[in-house]
């Protein structure tokens, strides 16, 4: 039985401070693809430079009736949970995919659960290898950390990069980014593109490689203590290492120009790193971007949402960087999103496999059912790969019976019993025998890999060599035996030197 | 004395090859040589019915010299194995009509003994090297499979064999001249079947170490043929060929961390047995276009080119090239990665590359750029498999565990260039697909690029 087709709806966001829209307009065909029908609220793009035409060039359907889209929506796509007006609205047994924060919208759950909503949440889509290419949390907090910088150097009243200029020399920005995941990485990696001195921090000592990968310069402490935890997070750190923590941040306050903290645990209030004492010893004009303002903020006197002027410090403690670089967000998230409707299957064996781990984790309303928090599933974000040292040294040249010294070695003690009884002649012969292996050893032995090619074919030309032996007894009584011999041989030792000489030939140096 | 000459000259000849700049001087020492060993031949005297030597000589040289010329570069493997072939052909020869007609001198006793057995192993060495070539070339021509075939009880049968050549041999020593040729050409016809079995138990990705061995066994056969005749250049030259050729397939085994034994006997991707598939690999993969792929080459400052017997199949040396200038024009730093064990045959890539005009400084060994590569842009995997498979290093119960790698992952971006998913000749899986940062570039490898550098312009 063929199933009615199922509505892909994506509404417009309702928070009139979201710039986004949950999907652009290239990811349309990759939803029909799986057999949707895709309809997109009037506007929902407009904020992020996608009009509407756009989705209707790419195969949309536009429809300007709220209610209407949100009651035939099988399946509706959002970036923010949805407000209780539009619970209202969402017909019952649909699916829904958005950011959900289940840990502070239980009221939401209940009321989604009535209407018996499959909620899929953005946000709890395990941190696993496999999911990466759906996780929207970093994609979000890769733009918030580009955007950050950008915010900074919008309030920070000088020039990122040094110059030495016929007015006067420009000394470079120092720029302090504490906590290095992905939001932290991506403004190292803009704050240094802007030519400014970048200096970061974290507690897991991990990170330092990819810190100075984009350029920055990785703080360390003199204290043996690795924050790595699980699900991509850094761990709650013990008092000592704190406080040693702490005084680096403050001795780095009086140096540089601008901070950019990063510290969000997830679920719970950001912890403090930026004391206001700190604040008060920062140059005038000093700038400090918190991008854990959600979570209340690393900063003492961040506001949430605002920007404010503390002791001369600029503090911003907005919460919406994401969505101030709308078209590059949405489409990224979009991009996400269709990762994960893919892992729903075409819309004839649509389903939601709870075998699934990612589903699994991402799901927290079950067809009304609250089915979160999931269980606990192991994270490999940063797979541990311990010595790495006994990888990376070459390996031990294994003594082998075929290593050629051991080779050569025993050839001669054979054939030295061999010949022990034999005469003279016999030994002669031995004796040039050995000393070409050993000769023709050591010679080898420096050729270069690149020419490894050339060198076997001229050996093989030389091996023709053998047509003496047909020559010799090509005047004896069986002359049509030895004349093959002699043939082929000539044939190798021609096709041999002329094959070497046109791939020397070839070689060429600048 | 002229022996002597040409003896120094074949020996100048290996110790030119040793670097780029002296290596044609190498090749033409070899040939003075040759040409000397051969004319003094004819000035010795002993060789008479000139009538036959002659059109002989010359029509193998036309023929050796139409094959040189004609042999695409991408087949060089094939053109070396079976000019093995004809060596170990020659040998085998040489040794009977050694045997069919002895020299003036009589010898008697131990000589005798000596002589005999020398005629034994020219023959026997000869014979593996003839057939064992000829079946190295199907293999590598593609006429037969590349897969190793393994009869059971192989281990037995090659002793047996072995075993029966040995025990034969007794007899033709003790024999009458007329039986004893009979045991000779028994012998002969065991040595060819055993050629055939050892190779093709050996699998298509370890043809490298066979070509480079049979090289040395047709050096050994030459030695054994200089042996019975009492010629001092052909020990000298069988020696310098069969320890050369010997250095050479234990360099190709160290660069692939196994045994020379294991090679031979060991049937690649049968010694792990079941371990072949002990690990999944999870993820997915991520597929690019061209024109994607030619807008990351233009953005990135270095870009590494890791190329494989893939590159050689599509024929896609020249559009490698095209795409290396352009880019170079661009002040990208281009560079190129070889796996001592890329393509089949040892320095198949740098051969290939040679022919395509690229300059041999912007060339690398694995050893040499490993450790650059996390500072590398965007890392291009043209038609190779194996050689740049994490699970070497990261899977222990792999095939290819321990065997050094080009550690293409740790580049920033990577871009595999592939028919289709199939494994590798090893059989195994790479999960180098399936990381994240490596994007696919499905189609034989010579359209991709065509297509790829047709947007770089």
């Amino acid at each position: 039985m063929k199933l009615a087709q199922m509505k892909l709806v994506v509404p417009k966001e309702s928070i009139s401070s979201e710039k986004r829209v949950a999907i652009s307009p290239d990811n349309i065909p990759a939803f029909e693809k799986l057999g949707y029908e895709v309809w997109i609220e009037s506007g929902a793009g407009n904020l992020a430079n996608f009009p509407d035409d756009l989705y209707v060039q790419s195969g949309a359907r536009i429809s300007n009736e709220k209610s209407e889209l949100w009651a035939k929506g099988d399946l509706l796509l959002k970036i923010n949970p949805p407000s209780n007006e539009e619970v209202g609205l969402i017909k019952e047994g649909a699916t829904l995919i958005s950011f959900a924060y289940p840990a502070r919208n239980e009221e939401l759950l209940q009321l989604l659960g009535e209407r018996k909503i499959n909620w899929m949440a953005m946000d709890c889509v395990p941190r696993i290898s496999r999911a990466q290419s759906m996780d929207a949390l970093s994609s979000m907090a890769n733009v918030a950390g580009y955007r950050a910088v950008v915010e900074a150097s919008h309030e920070f009243g000088r020039f990122f990069t040094g110059q030495i200029t016929a007015a006067g020399k420009v000394p470079p920005a120092k720029i302090l980014v504490i906590g290095a995941g992905v939001a932290g990485l991506a403004a190292i990696g803009a704050a240094r593109n802007m030519g400014a001195i970048v200096r970061a921090f974290d507690t897991r000592p991990a990170v330092q490689e990819e810190v100075k990968s984009l350029g920055g310069d990785f703080l360390m402490l003199d204290f043996e203590e690795d924050g790595a935890g699980s699900g991509g997070y850094a761990k709650v750190m013990s008092k000592e290492f704190i406080e040693a923590e702490m005084k680096l941040f403050a001795d780095q306050a009086e140096e540089v120009d601008i901070i950019i903290t990063t510290a969000m645990i997830p679920g719970k209030k950001s912890p403090v790193l930026i004391t206001e004492e700190m604040v008060r010893s920062m140059k005038p004009g000093s700038v400090i971007v918190d991008l854990a303002a959600e979570g209340g903020g690393n900063c003492e006197l961040t506001e949430t949402g605002r920007s404010k002027v503390e002791h001369g410090v600029t503090i911003l403690g907005y919460t919406d960087l994401p969505s101030r670089l709308p078209a590059q967000s949405s489409r990224l998230y979009g991009n996400n999103l269709v990762k994960l409707v893919n892992l729903l299957g075409t819309t004839d064996q649509f389903a939601i496999n709870q075998e699934d781990e990612i589903i699994r984790g991402a799901l927290v309303l079950d067809n009304g059912n609250i089915s979160w928090p999931p269980p606990k599933v192991e994270v490999s974000v940063q797979p541990v790969r311990p010595k790495e040292e006994s990888i990376k040294e070459p390996v031990e040249e294994k003594k082998s019976i075929f290593s050629p010294g051991l080779m050569l070695g025993g050839l001669c003690i054979l054939l030295l019993a061999m010949g022990w009884k034999g005469e003279n002649e016999f030994l002669d012969q031995l004796t040039v025998f050995v000393l070409s292996c050993f000769v023709g050893y050591m010679v080898v032995w420096n050729v270069t890999p690149s020419l490894h090619t050339p060198l076997m074919s001229v050996t093989n030309a030389i091996s023709g060599i053998i047509v003496i032996g047909g020559m010799l007894f090509v005047s004896g009584s069986n002359p049509w035996i030895a004349g093959v011999a002699i043939f082929l041989a000539t044939i190798n030792i021609a096709g041999g030197f002329l094959v070497t000489h046109r791939m020397l030939k070839m070689f060429r140096k600048e | 004395m002229a022996y002597l000459v040409s003896g120094l000259f074949f020996i100048l000849s290996l110790g030119g090859l040793s670097k780029q700049e002296t290596a044609r001087k190498g090749n033409i020492y070899g040939i003075l040589g040759m040409a000397l060993a051969i004319l003094a031949t004819f000035a010795s005297g002993e060789v008479e019915n000139f009538k036959l030597l002659i059109p002989l000589m010359l029509g193998g040289a036309v023929i050796g010299a139409v094959l040189a010329k004609r042999v695409e570069m991408t087949s060089m493997p094939e053109l070396v194995a079976i000019l093995h072939s004809f060596v170990g052909l020659a040998a085998v020869l040489v040794g009977v009509v050694s045997f069919i007609d002895p020299s003036d001198i009589e010898l008697t006793g131990t000589n005798k003994l000596i002589h005999e057995i020398e005629i034994l192993l020219g023959v026997f060495i000869g014979g593996v090297t003839f057939t064992g070539s000829v079946v190295a070339f199907g293999k590598l021509r593609g006429s037969l499979s590349g897969k190793p075939m393994l009869l059971p009880g192989r281990h037995l049968l090659n002793l047996g064999m072995l075993g029966a050549s040995i025990w034969l041999g007794a007899q033709f020593i003790d024999q009458g001249h007329d039986q004893a040729l009979i045991s000779l050409l028994i012998v002969m016809g065991i040595s060819f079947v055993l050629g055939v079995h050892l190779i093709v138990a050996i699998g298509g990705a370890d043809m490298p170490v066979v070509v480079s061995m049979l090289n040395s066994y047709s050096g050994w056969a030459a030695a054994a043929a200089g042996f019975m005749l009492k010629n001092d250049l052909l020990i000298i030259t069988g020696a310098l060929v069969g320890s050369s050729g010997a250095i050479l397939s234990y360099i190709m085994c160290k660069a692939m961390n196994r045994s020379l034994a294991n090679v031979i006997f060991g049937g690649f991707g049968t010694a792990g047995g079941s371990a072949a598939t002990a690990s999944e690999i999870k993820g997915s993969i991520t597929e690019t276009t061209a024109d994607e792929v030619a807008e990351e080459l233009k953005e990135a400052k270095e870009v590494m080119i890791v190329p494989g017997y893939g590159m050689a199949v599509a024929q896609a040396q020249h559009v490698v090239k095209d795409i290396t200038e352009t880019l170079r024009g661009q002040d990208v730093n281009v560079r190129f990665a070889i796996h001592p064990v890329a393509g089949r045959l040892p320095g198949h890539m740098n051969v290939l590359l040679a022919e395509a005009n690229v300059p041999y400084d912007i060339v690398f060994e694995m050893d040499e750029i490993n450790e650059d590569l996390p500072e590398v842009d965007v890392l291009l995997v043209v038609g190779a498999n194996d050689i740049v498979n994490p699970s070497a290093l990261e899977d222990s119960s792999s095939p290819i565990a321990g065997m050094p790698v080009i550690e293409a992952w740790n580049a920033k971006s990577v871009v595999a260039l592939k028919r289709s998913m199939a494994a590798g000749y090893s059989g195994v899986e790479n999960p180098l697909y399936f990381k994240d940062n490596t994007n696919m570039l499905f189609g034989d490898a010579k359209d991709t690029l065509s297509a790829v550098f047709s947007k770089l312009g």
